[in-house]
């Protein structure tokens, strides 16, 4: 018995100091997302406009949502932009709200 | 020292409206800006589009962009107009003019960027570029 509590607590102690030193990865089917390129920071697109329907079409699937940044690989200000850019499309009907 | 705004604005018309009203339409709007004190730069006439969705029973409508130079007061007037004109459907008010100041200024930035990275000399370009810091009211550097 006492043998097995050294042994339980020497695997403890190990697992955690490992634990410690680097991060998890792969646990519970969590991946390494890629890393894409913002497309709109490599053309230096300074203004997403929201009458370009053919640029915007191709963030809104066939259900009409917004494809998330984590998808598209854009960076969090040009997300802003082309959010803010799409919405207001939809208002004035260039783009859907939904497609059911 | 008030810089003029820039809008865009667009309107839909019904439809059912032939190209006579709505180009009588768009004349009443642009007189509407002037009278008010401001100006058109640019007027665009996307004609008949098919609507994302329905707006008011109609599937298509007649698309029409004005962009707008001036204070604030053209807009209102000229909004409060489209909202009681029954043959306008929906209409949308953009302003532009902080956007595009700021593309101008990403713009500059990258330019003077790309242009300071052969030279050695930084101080003769930075001596080019404060004018330009100068002169516009930024909030972010």
């Amino acid at each position: 018995m006492s043998s097995n509590y050294e042994d339980r607590s020497r695997g403890y102690n190990g697992d955690d100091d490992m634990d410690r030193g680097r991060p998890m990865g792969g646990r519970g089917g969590r991946r390494m997302h890629r890393r894409r390129i913002c497309r709109f920071c490599m053309e230096k697109a300074d203004l997403i406009d929201f009458k370009d329907v053919r640029l915007l079409q191709n963030y809104i699937p066939e259900r009409g949502k917004i494809i998330p940044r984590r998808i598209t690989g854009n960076c969090a200000i040009h997300q802003r932009m082309l959010a803010e850019a799409i919405k207001r499309a939809r208002n004035i009907a260039l783009l859907p709200y939904s497609t059911d | 020292m008030a810089t003029p705004r820039q809008y865009e604005v667009v309107f839909i018309v019904d439809p059912t409206a032939d190209d006579d009203e709505v180009s009588r339409l768009t004349e009443n709007h642009k007189q509407i800006v002037t009278d008010q004190g401001g100006t058109i730069t640019k007027e665009e006439s996307w004609g008949k589009r098919p609507l994302a969705y329905e707006i008011l029973h109609h599937t298509d409508g007649n698309f029409v962009l004005l962009e707008i130079e001036g204070s604030g007061r053209e807009i209102a007037e000229l909004e409060r107009r489209m909202r009681v004109n029954d043959r306008i459907i929906r209409y949308l008010t953009v302003r532009v003019d902080e956007d595009r100041r700021r593309a101008e200024k990403f713009k500059e930035r990258r330019a003077r960027k790309a242009a300071k990275r052969p030279t050695t000399h930084g101080g003769q370009n930075r001596a080019n570029a404060t004018p330009e810091f100068a002169s516009d009211e930024s909030r972010d550097s």
